[in-house]
């Protein structure tokens, strides 16, 4: 780790202003639990760290009208046993509390996740599926503008997500395979159904980040059934190869998570 | 004041200090005035160094030094040693390139240290180790042993064609003939998968420097201090014997790859005499992942001759052993001695013929990894037993029993005696608790939730208390492997038992202690264990290759039959009475046939104050040393099954039994060794499932963090069944075998067996990840499609 300045600011206009102030040798510091391991690593040296951990209204989940309301530096931990979110998206809950291991949950948060875009995360699965809102500082940015690329999402410089709104779905699940080293999702489906609507979204498998499966979506929508997937592939081009797994092998498991999703969102 | 029985559970003494860390480990060790050094490590995997320019380095504040190989050939500090010779089959010695601590004039695999800096802190030291500017002239990797005996690149002069040696064991022509008369041939094409050993502490060192006294002191993770001052002194020429003290504190882990002398550990004790500073360097994790010596690395093709009755005639094996850059302090000996003479398994095999090459490429240092050679030879002669049976469809329980060896003891025709064992009898009682009677019941009702489900055995034997000196002498070993052990007795009774061997997780402070408390009849709270101090323990060969049972308890026990005789020499002057009449039981020196009696600790009181044999020729006191060199290897054997689950939709291997039945002779301490074993099946299963270092085309370590490098965890373990068979070790005076390495040993071809009879005997490779298992279940989907 190189040498860096700290800021602990009480609001988020502090926050911002903090973050303006450093220009590009700032950085937000949330859970830590990407961005340290990187700065260890000496592959991320800002100048400056501003700690988002004193800033107030940052955290909480709460229930607005049709939609559960997460702030973004709720712990994947408290949203994993949250009632609140068993009650209204019990598959949000259950991805939550596949994170990682307790450590990461007990420090990682939902906004740190959704502003790294992680290609292998879990929280961008949920976010593209569910046709979340994230309210920043300046705006609000609907998940389907948000993440645009590996590591790369629609925030600008200065701007600092505040909370995650997620309209309540009829019906919600994630099924996640697990990369058998790191264990993020090596392929992770999110599948969520809203009256007619159906969609599927897939992380860890493609070459750039989360994204929608078409084909399982239109399946899923004649019929909201994992029989409904029963043939349907999906394109191993533009999927990750690595040791661990290649294109197609991924192709072959976003079909059978698909399925397992829909089965889990069924059941509940 | 009870004393504590051997075999009973006793809970370890040592583990209220490490949960509650107060543990002692070598990064805790600060030196008043301590320096911190960093390693400029090849960022390529074989390169010529043009130039080192450590200028602008040096110029940053707090940097006390930047040292290179030119400033240790200028000191004539010797290079890193492999201490074991191994000759060719034409009897020529092996060809081992000089391996200096930091690299003069070339770097040899991504991560060879290339200079050290050395600074008052240590993140002034990597700041500053990034200012070195090294002028690298790049050359080729070589990262593939079949590749690397073209020799196209050379990676070390001396050996043009990157063969280290080209060894054999056994009678070619018995075996040739042998294969000539069989009715079937099995044959197997196996790759035993690299390893990176892992231990929890990462390797550390602190180098002091007393310019007063001209004394040395290395504090070090190491799992055998003695050897390391011996090699730094004798071989490094860092500083006589005398000079250098070696303390090895706590560690915590170590699994072999503590075991060897590195460059790390060298070049902290020489530049704090060179920095007039101690200087203390901690491995981070990544650095443990390019630089501790790997394990395994194998690639096999193997035979094995059967008459029409399926009785083994003959095995033939054909090994190449990837050694990587240079050759680490024992990595040798490691797919030669330690891996051939296991090649008869619990067999009785005629014939045996075993060639290993050894070879260099552009990787790593290979050496010994808990089992070191035995887990590859198993894994030959495990995943063979089971293939033969298949291909003569006999079931591979009787296949293995109609071969096994039934007398003893046994003369294999590589080398080893078996002196003692019942295979059948561990195979009997695993079959038993492994429920193998109803294992087809439990095939069909997987098979109803669309899995598979497989059964994979094995039997396994191994050699441990390594070992007879004279015997590894004459094989090519640089040392003897005795073991050396005192036992002082304090005036009031509490023992100190100071022991060559060294715990690194085995708790030695616990079975050590259980041993002088049965044997002497103190509370095992009163005996303390005093390992890891070479100004301490006047000399000792460390722990490794499950020999600190057989061998180091071995010594402690010789030592406490002089400390009871001595006791009853000064009883016997207490009582009035002659030495021959004494007798020593539960704690107590008594007089034959009468009623008079001294506890053990009025008879050390005694033997210290002297009063009653003033003048005579007993000496006061009550101290005694001893050395034990074994007369044979041990020889645990037993039989692991495993039973798994395959969802053939995605690949994913889940096990759901595991049976272990061991035979190390007599345990000490049955929770510890039941340790032991979990542990060992733990990292064998790994092996078998997850782990694998991988190198890409130019050398460079893909598999370099956890995020790509897949450890066991407790999820991917079932609960293990673990039972044992006793038949007593005949070569020691515990009847003990070793227990430390069996599960590492036994576990890899349970569990490959086990998927391959899932898969309807398809082959697959180690680690048998998801995406392997899925591409196998397509292959034999096809398979039974085309049939
Ligand atoms: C061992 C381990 C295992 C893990 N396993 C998984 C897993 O299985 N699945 C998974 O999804 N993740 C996993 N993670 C990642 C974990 O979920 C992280 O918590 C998450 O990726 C980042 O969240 P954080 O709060 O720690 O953010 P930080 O590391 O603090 O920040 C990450 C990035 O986001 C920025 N940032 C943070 N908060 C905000 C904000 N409010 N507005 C704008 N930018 C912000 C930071 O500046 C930084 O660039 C794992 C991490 C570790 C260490």
């Amino acid at each position: 780790m190189y040498a860096f300045n700290y800021v602990s600011p009480k609001t988020v206009r502090q926050a911002a202003s903090a973050l303006a102030k450093a220009a590009d040798d700032g950085k937000l510091l949330a859970g830590g639990q990407t961005l340290l391991p990187t700065m260890k690593q000496r592959l991320a040296s800002p100048g400056v760290l501003i700690d988002l951990a004193k800033v107030d209204g940052l955290s909480g989940i709460e229930l607005k009208g049709r939609s559960l309301v997460i702030g973004a530096m709720t712990k994947h931990a408290d949203v994993a046993t949250s009632e609140v979110v068993k009650q209204a998206i019990p598959g949000l809950a259950a991805l939550a509390g596949e994170i990682g291991d307790p450590a990461v949950r007990n420090r990682g948060t939902i906004g740190g996740s959704i502003a790294n875009n992680d290609p292998a995360a879990d929280y961008p699965a949920a976010a593209l599926a569910l046709n979340a809102t994230i309210v920043t500082n300046k705006r609000k940015i609907p998940a389907d503008q948000f993440f645009t690329g590996l590591f790369e999402t629609a925030l600008e410089p200065g701007e600092i997500v505040v909370k995650v709104s997620f309209p309540i779905p009829s019906r919600a699940a994630y099924a996640k395979f697990r990369n058998p080293a790191s264990r993020y999702a090596m392929v992770g489906v999110f599948v969520a159904k809203r009256g007619g609507d159906v969609r599927v979204t897939v992380t860890g498998a493609g070459a750039s980040g989360v994204f929608r499966a078409p084909a399982l979506e239109e399946a899923l929508k004649k019929r909201f059934s994992p029989k409904s997937l029963e043939g349907v592939t999906v394109p191993a081009t533009g999927l990750n190869g690595d040791i661990h797994a290649s294109a197609d092998y991924r192709a072959h498991l976003i079909v059978v998570m698909a399925k397992r999703a829909v089965a889990a969102a069924i059941a509940k | 004041m009870t004393a504590t029985e051997i075999g009973a559970p006793v809970r370890r003494k040592e583990d209220f200090r490490f949960i509650t860390g107060k543990g002692q480990y070598t990064d805790d060790i600060n030196r008043p005035g301590q320096s911190y050094a960093y390693f400029v490590r090849s960022p390529h995997a074989h390169a010529t160094i043009k130039s080192i320019d450590a200028t602008a380095a040096r110029a940053v504040p707090g940097v006390l030094a930047v040292l290179t190989g030119d400033d240790l050939a200028a000191d004539k500090v010797g290079g890193l040693i492999c201490g074991w010779m191994i000759h060719n089959k034409d009897g020529s010695p092996m060809k081992a390139g000089a391996h200096p601590a930091l690299a003069q004039g070339k770097v040899r695999y991504v991560g060879d240290h290339v200079a050290v800096v050395v600074a008052e802190d240590y993140a002034t030291a990597r700041d500053a180790a990034e200012k070195v500017v090294v002028d690298y002239g790049v050359l080729p990797a070589v990262v593939d042993m079949n590749e690397a005996v073209t020799g196209k690149t050379v990676i070390h002069d001396v050996a043009p064609d990157n063969r280290v040696y080209d060894w054999s064991l056994g009678d070619k022509a018995a075996t040739d003939a042998a294969f000539a008369k069989a009715k079937h041939v099995t044959k197997l094409h196996i790759v035993n998968n690299r390893l990176v050993p892992n231990a929890m502490e990462p390797r550390a060192a602190v180098g002091d420097y007393d310019s007063g006294t001209e004394q040395f002191t290395l504090y070090t993770t190491s799992q055998n201090p003695h050897v390391a001052r011996l090699v730094l002194s004798a071989f490094i020429g860092i500083a006589p014997e005398h000079k250098l003290r070696v303390i090895a504190p706590d560690v915590g882990g170590g699994f072999g790859s503590k075991i060897f002398i590195y460059a790390e550990e060298t070049v902290c004790v020489w530049a704090a005499k060179k920095v007039g500073r101690p200087v203390k360097w901690t491995a981070d994790r990544t650095e443990a992942f390019l630089s501790d010596a790997h394990g395994r690395d194998h690639v096999t093709d193997a035979e094995l001759a059967m008459d029409e009755k399926g009785r083994i005639l003959a095995l033939r094996v054909k090994t190449k052993a990837n050694l990587g850059a240079y050759l680490s302090t024992f990595s040798s000996s490691v797919p030669t001695y330690l891996y051939a003479p296991l090649l008869s398994g619990q067999y009785d095999i005629p014939a045996i013929y075993c060639e290993v090459d050894g070879i260099y490429t552009t990787t790593a240092p290979v050496d010994a990894y808990r089992g070191a050679g035995r887990p590859e030879a198993t894994f030959v002669v495990e995943r063979i037993v089971e293939v033969a049976a298949r291909e003569l469809g006999q079931d591979p329980t009787a296949f293995r029993r109609r071969n096994f060896v039934r007398k003893f003891p046994h003369q294999t025709p590589v080398i080893m005696m078996y002196d003692a064992g019942d295979y059948s009898a561990s195979l009997d009682k695993a079959l038993e608790m492994a429920d193998y009677r109803n294992f087809g019941k439990r095939k069909r009702e997987s098979a109803r939730k669309g899995k598979l489900r497989g059964i994979g055995f094995s039997a396994y034997i191994e050699a441990c208390g390594i070992a007879p000196s004279a015997a590894v002498g004459s094989l090519g070993a640089g040392v003897g492997l005795w073991e050396s052990a005192e036992i002082r007795v304090n005036p009031v009774g509490t023992v100190e038992v100071l022991t060559g061997s060294h715990s690194h997780g085995q708790g030695h402070e616990t079975t050590f202690a259980q041993l002088v408390s049965a044997r002497l009849g103190v509370p095992i709270d009163q005996v303390s264990v005093v390992h890891g101090d070479t100004d301490k323990v006047q000399f000792g060969m460390g722990t490794y290759g499950s020999r600190s049972g057989a061998v180091g308890m071995s010594a402690i026990s010789k030592a406490l039959d002089k400390v009871v005789a001595k006791g009853k020499k000064v009883a016997a002057y207490v009582l009035e009475a002659s030495a021959d009449d004494i007798e020593f039981k539960d704690g107590r020196f008594q007089v034959a046939g009468t009623d008079k009696s001294l506890a053990f600790g009025e008879v050390a009181l005694q033997a210290y104050i002297a009063h009653k044999f003033s003048g005579q020729e007993l000496e006061p006191g009550l101290k005694e040393g001893a050395f034990y060199d074994p007369t044979n290897f041990t020889f645990p054997a037993g039989v692991h099954i495993c039973e798994l689950e395959i969802d053939p939709e995605t690949g994913v291997t889940t096990i759901e039994r595991w049976t272990a039945v061991d035979d190390f002779g007599h345990v000490i301490n049955p929770m510890i060794v039941e340790g032991q074993v979990h542990g060992g099946i733990a990292q064998g299963v790994g092996q078998a499932l997850l782990e694998g270092a991988r190198y890409d085309a130019n050398g460079q370590l893909v598999t370099a963090s956890y995020m790509d490098y897949a450890m066991p965890r407790a999820d991917d373990l079932p609960s293990f069944q673990v039972g044992t068979t006793v038949t007593p070790c005949p070569s020691n005076p515990l009847g003990i075998k070793g227990c430390g390495e069996a599960g590492a040993i036994a576990a890899p071809p349970a569990v490959i067996n086990a998927i391959t009879d899932a898969l309807g005997h398809e082959d697959i490779a180690m680690p048998a990840t998801p995406q392997a298992v899925w591409k196998a279940c397509q292959k034999a989907a096809r398979k039974m499609a085309a049939e």
